[in-house]
């Protein structure tokens, strides 16, 4: 089954990423900018979506926008911010910032536009509209015995997990 | 205009880079921590979009690295999105026990070391 209306979800949803980055930087209510980021997040599953990953789409619904932008609002509302919101929003080296990010972005439109001249960079394949099966691939390349290549990353990354659980809960007490 | 309206990967590599890009200044000229953190999540997700579209794109080319299993990309997004959770864990910890101390969530007063 062919895909329809691409580029019109694909510029929509673009759109309100970019449109929710702006948002982030530059509000100065903490709150406005975790709910910009939520949508962001939000948008952004929807992007894994067109491109045929539904369970990562899934993962950032559910681990993400659900749990790590939640974690940031109960801190926001633990730290009293009303006062940081009437303060200064931009630090003393905010040009400097600036130009750094301006010669990073001049860089990657100069690769962007320089490798494509007169040859298709990422020339399309025979794309596989495969998504039926795409949680049971992941599966297969976390857990399987034969063609699994990443269980240990995985069980470092439980270690990992774990570290963070008792390094978080280490740093936010109140008496060692 | 056709390059516009037909949708390749290049399109998701650009979308990533600006996304980048507005993670990065985000991170080097806000004052606020928390804003600070939600920045490195915006530069988090940023490369997980180039990751999945990248994933995609190795999902039509032919031979042993492509195919219809080549999910290495998504992954990769997996771990990353793990990884980013127990980061924001132990940031927002940190800030939790700066803010304790110095009642202040400004990144240019953590200046004890200034020498």
């Amino acid at each position: 089954m062919n895909p329809v209306a691409t580029p019109f979800f694909f510029y929509l949803l673009a759109g309100t990423m970019i449109i929710g980055g702006i948002l982030v930087i530059t509000r100065k209510n903490a709150v406005h900018s975790a709910l910009a980021l939520i949508t962001t997040l939000l948008a952004q599953a929807a992007l894994y979506l067109m491109l045929y990953a539904p369970f990562v789409a899934g993962v950032q619904i559910i681990l993400y926008a659900g749990g790590i932008m939640v974690l940031f609002l109960f801190v926001i509302m633990l730290i009293s911010i009303e006062r940081a919101a009437k303060e200064r929003q931009f630090n003393k080296q905010w040009l400097v910032g600036i130009v750094a990010a301006a010669a990073l972005g001049g860089l990657f439109i100069t690769i962007y536009t320089t490798t494509t001249k007169g040859k298709e960079l990422f020339p399309e394949g025979r794309m596989t509209y495969g998504e039926s099966q795409n949680t049971q691939q992941i599966a297969a390349l976390l857990f399987d015995r034969g063609a699994g290549q990443y269980m240990f990353a995985f069980e470092i990354a439980s270690l990992l997990l774990l570290v963070a659980i008792i390094g978080a809960v280490v740093m936010a007490k109140k008496r060692i | 205009m056709d390059a516009l309206l037909h949708i390749t990967t290049l399109h998701y590599l650009v979308l990533g880079a600006a996304l980048f890009l507005l993670g990065v200044i985000g991170v080097l000229t806000r004052r606020n921590v928390v804003i600070v953190l939600m920045s490195i999540e915006l530069i988090l997700n940023a490369v997980n979009l180039n990751l999945v579209a990248f994933s995609r794109y190795w999902q039509g080319m032919p031979g042993h690295l492509g195919g219809p299993g080549a999910l290495h990309g998504q992954v990769f997004a997996i771990f990353v999105i793990t990884d980013a959770a127990a980061e924001a864990a132990v940031g927002l910890g940190i800030l939790i026990a700066f803010f304790r101390n110095k009642e202040t969530v400004n990144v240019d007063e953590v200046n004890l070391l200034k020498w």
